[in-house]
């Protein structure tokens, strides 16, 4: 599996870290109820399918990555910078 | 059916074993059954057979998309063990082995289970410290555990390689009473068994929605037309997002690939199964000869039933570094299963929020030793509305509430670290 780093290019897996579903960048509010937070730490559409996960560049540039995959097939289908998501502007780089 | 015995055997086998019958039907869906399980692997199939064999509950369907065991049960490595050390699992996993013992006999169907020992490696004092405790806690539940020192190792296990610079065997728990037994044959006779008592084992029957009233249960439609029920069980390990999705559920799990891998046939080398934690490698023979060995998760979503090559070359590093023999073996085939896997490695057992919808999910990478226990602890749950005490903190909520986690690996209740 090969992943396109928007800054590095196309990439071996083993260079990356695999965090999980990019449901990561929606963070709820401090005071949203429990249920908000157990579906942002716990609960997942785990798609059979194409799905959006995040990725750390770790033995390239340190940039945090959403990459759209197929996870019936393995294919890699894109991948941006993870601060281009809405959710994330303002956090650091 | 025909009953298995010696005589049985040595008689068909004297007429050319020509006049065998199949050992159940093929059956196709009626409208209408008390209950209807989703999913024909080895947890749906236990499910089955004990509603009907403990609770005489035998207007039972067992629907399965593809044929029967063609999952996560025919897609394993085998291994029978209860080495558990948290309560919730511990007294689990010590149940499931008792049903393991007498499942031959129970069942009159040979599942080629085999007590031979599993061994769980330690390199360090600390570990040794750790070791020592999970096996006091083993005793504890009132399963066997013998501290193995590195001489009794070389006697037992010659062929390691002791001396690793950066993992040194100093030793192992060894549980005889683990082993291994024929997964094929599990998933075979537990559908033999639900199906002489009445239950209808259903394939090639997908099943494409979940029909709620008013929050109860109706039913089930299938790619074979629709069928009412009054519960409905989902035993998809594997699946288990899609399925529960259609009752409008969002699960807890996130689902993984586990890579396996066994080699040509060898004549016997290697009588125990061996566990080496560190390097996330472990490995035990087939009655065929072939060693069946596997390791970690490749750590990112799948449903692809096959891994990548940095976990295939990782699992082969450990297998060289522990057993440099291997090397000498020729891998022969290679696959994945896809593992349910729960923020906090262990699973769920329980009710939903949907009168007369039961979940059973979450297995991890401990599916296959847990097929006669979740059965049994699944069945009483169906037929009680009561857990039953061995699976009794298998609880879907303990995610969000924050109590009863069960993290084995004490890493965290997290998705991404079991």
């Amino acid at each position: 599996m090969r992943i396109p780093c928007p800054e590095c290019g196309s990439r071996d897996q083993r260079e990356f870290v695999y965090q999980g579903a990019a449901i990561a960048l929606d963070r709820p509010q401090v005071d949203d109820d429990d249920a908000a937070w157990d579906a942002y730490l716990h609960l997942r559409d785990n798609p059979a399918g194409e799905t959006r996960d995040l990725w750390y560049h770790e033995a390239g540039c340190g940039r945090w990555l959403v990459v759209r995959r197929n996870t019936l097939t393995h294919e890699v289908l894109g991948a941006e910078l993870a601060l281009a998501h809405p959710k994330a502007k303002g956090a650091s780089a | 059916m025909t009953r298995f015995s010696a005589w049985e055997v040595l008689k068909k086998g004297l007429s050319g074993n020509t006049d065998w019958t199949p050992h159940w039907r093929d059956a196709d869906p009626r409208a209408s059954y008390d209950v209807v399980i989703i999913g024909g692997g080895g947890h749906g199939l236990s499910t089955a057979y004990y509603l009907a064999k403990n609770h005489g509950i035998t207007n039972v369907a067992v629907l399965e998309k593809g044929y029967l065991g063609g999952g996560n049960i025919g897609r394993n490595t085998t291994i029978v063990r209860a080495n558990y050390m948290l309560p919730g699992n511990s007294e689990f996993y010590s149940h499931s082995l008792k049903l393991w013992e007498g499942l031959e006999p129970d069942l009159n169907f040979n599942v080629m289970h085999s007590q031979r020992g599993q061994i769980a490696l330690f390199h360090s004092d600390g570990q040794r410290d750790a070791a020592v405790r999970r096996a006091n806690a083993m005793i504890n539940r009132g399963d066997d555990a013998e501290m193995l020192s590195q001489a009794d190792l070389r006697k037992m296990l010659p062929y390691l390689n002791y001396d690793n610079a950066r993992f040194p065997i100093y030793g192992g728990i060894l549980q005889r009473r683990a082993g291994t037994a024929r997964h094929d044959a599990v998933a075979w006779g537990y559908a033999r068994g639900a199906d002489s008592r009445g239950v209808d084992l259903i394939q090639n029957c997908e099943v494409t929605g979940i029909d709620i009233e008013n929050g109860v249960v109706r039913g089930v439609q299938t790619s074979r037309g629709a069928i009412r029920a009054k519960k409905v069980a989902i035993v998809v390990a594997g699946r288990s997002s899609q399925v529960a999705a259609m009752a409008g559920m969002r699960l807890p799990i996130e689902s993984h690939i586990l890579q396996a891998f066994v080699t040509e046939g060898l004549k016997p080398c290697i009588d125990h199964v061996v566990s080496f934690g560190m390097g996330h490698y472990y490995i035990s023979q087939s009655d065929k000869g072939g060693l069946v060995f596997g390791g970690n998760l490749d750590y990112y979503a799948s449903y692809a039933a096959r891994g990548n090559l940095p976990m295939k070359e990782h699992v082969m590093e450990a297998a060289m570094a522990l057993m440099p023999m291997i090397g000498k073996a020729k891998v022969l085939r290679s696959w994945g299963g896809i593992m349910d896997m729960s923020p906090d490695g262990s699973p769920v057992i329980d009710k939903t929020h949907i009168d007369g919808l039961y979940l059973n999910c979450g297995w991890c990478y401990g599916g296959f030793k847990a097929v006669p226990g979740s059965g049994y602890s699944f069945a009483h749950l169906l037929a009680t509305d009561k857990h039953h005490e061995p699976a009794a903190k298998f609880r879907l909520d303990r995610f969000q509430s924050g109590y009863g986690l069960m993290d084995e690996e004490g890493t965290g209740s997290q998705h991404n670290l079991h």
